[in-house]
């Protein structure tokens, strides 16, 4: 077996030292930083996400083969920044204004940085503005709102709003997320996607990034 | 009467199972070993840090009409303006895990353990969610009298079943929660976070029943009326 199958193997398992170990190797044996992060990073989570969606494995697994994924991106960005191979996008997220609750927030942006988005976390409590003005400062092209309540959900439509204002709608989408909001939610607001869960906004984020400005 | 309770953390841990349920581990699957493992140390640190208390105070039936108005937010037609007015005690109540844990959770985010951290917040939220249960078991043992039988205590909170968030005003005026170090931010959101807040209702346990077919029903997703009021035996029209 190849050390970049080490790489993703060691990844499931959510051995975070054993990926640095191995990452360190591939380096050393003068592979591509570049095809350590596709062939054993990226194909190590997305098996990952393909345990997940199928219910083999749960969240717990997720977020530990999450932090793995970390462990090896630490050594590999700098290089890759370097190598100037570019990021899956750039997505700006936090808890709307007035809504304290990260942890869904938290889970999507460790899912998203795992699946290779540069992730800007605003934190909760954040205003519209702030939103749309961090997305145009680091040239994201996904803002994702979280909200937990249903009094913070009218903010979500403020931040859609404001990127329609601004004529940035074809350039930043907006996705939306948490317990009491829907689908249908999305749609009213005039929002581009739903985020079920950490690993379907993943999935949307990845859409939505795809589509030309 | 108002009293303030402290529990022992370990008083207030919940079930295995309803901390799983929170982790998207569906009844009937056996968690890994290693999962367990993170339960275990998540466990720990709550019987660490938590700081466990509430505030409940009896409330008349027109104080309660006062309260449960609040800002006039509510839906038309909600399950507690009938359950409420049927009960023969009524008491607010607020309770909260405390601040420690909270920051436990958001420095594990912090130092890169999101298994842990997301482990700590299901425990947290599952020990407030039985806040409410030990509450009304303590609130039964002393309005039902020496034969409880056929009588059921129940907490209803704002923000569900109808029940507008914005309700949380008057409530945390009437029990002046601050006592415990809990507070309201301008969208009604408790801070602890991990924080259960509502109105107890004691009475014959028929009070309760109630069909979840109500206009906000269609779109609520934790429908945990719906397993209550089956853990009653309580016959519904709609079944």
């Amino acid at each position: 077996m190849s050390v970049l199958s080490d790489v993703a193997v060691s990844l499931q398992r959510g051995e975070d030292d054993e990926v640095a170990l191995l990452v360190r190797q591939a380096l050393d044996e003068g592979q591509d930083a570049a095809a350590i992060l596709q062939d054993g990073l990226v194909a190590g989570m997305g098996v990952v996400g393909e345990q997940f969606r199928e219910r083999e494995i749960f969240l717990p697994d997720v977020l530990l083969a999450a932090r793995a994924m970390y462990a090896g991106l630490a050594l590999l960005k700098p290089l890759l920044a370097k190598e100037g191979v570019p990021t899956a996008g750039t997505v700006v997220i936090g808890s709307v204004r007035g809504d304290l609750h990260d942890i869904g927030k938290n889970l999507v942006g460790i899912m998203l940085a795992g699946a290779g988005f540069d992730v800007v976390d605003l934190g909760n409590d954040v205003a519209p503005e702030r939103f749309v003005d961090a997305a145009c400062q680091h040239a994201a092209s996904v803002i994702g709102l979280s909200a937990l309540l249903t009094t913070t959900m009218p903010v979500m439509k403020d931040v859609v709003e404001l990127v329609r204002a601004r004529g940035l709608q074809e350039r930043i989408k907006v996705i939306v997320g948490g317990a009491p909001v829907s689908d249908a939610w999305a749609r009213q607001i005039g929002a581009d996607a739903y985020g079920y869960d950490a690993a379907s906004a993943v999935e949307r984020v990845r859409a939505l990034a795809r589509k030309p400005a | 009467m108002k009293q303030r309770i402290e529990w022992r953390p370990a008083d207030t841990l919940p079930e295995l199972r309803e901390v799983l349920l929170l982790q998207g581990i569906p009844a009937g699957v056996d968690p890994s070993p290693r999962i367990l493992s993170i339960v275990d140390s998540a466990t720990a640190i709550y019987l660490e840090a938590a700081e466990p208390r509430a505030l409940v105070a009896d409330i008349s039936q027109d104080a309660f009409a006062g309260v449960y108005r609040g800002e006039g937010n509510n839906a038309p037609e909600t399950p507690v303006e009938a359950v409420a007015p049927r009960a023969d005690a009524l008491a607010l109540y607020v309770a909260t895990v405390g601040a420690r844990v909270t920051d436990r959770i958001r420095a594990l985010f912090a130092q890169n353990e999101p298994a842990l951290a997301a482990m700590l917040d299901a425990v947290a939220s599952a020990a407030a969610d039985r806040f409410t249960h030990l509450l009304a078991v303590r609130h039964a043992a002393a309005t039902d009298g020496a034969d409880g039988r056929g009588r059921l205590t129940l907490g209803y909170s704002p923000g569900y079943c109808g029940w507008h968030v914005s309700g949380q005003r008057a409530l945390f005026a009437y029990l002046q929660a601050d006592a415990i170090g809990v507070t309201l931010n301008e969208s009604c959101l408790m801070d602890p976070l991990k924080s259960v807040s509502g109105v107890l209702a004691a009475g014959p346990a028929d009070i309760h029943r109630f069909v979840p077919g109500y206009e906000f029903c269609a779109d609520c997703r934790n429908r945990t009326c719906v397993s209550r009021i089956k853990a009653w035996s309580i016959p519904m029209s709609s079944d």
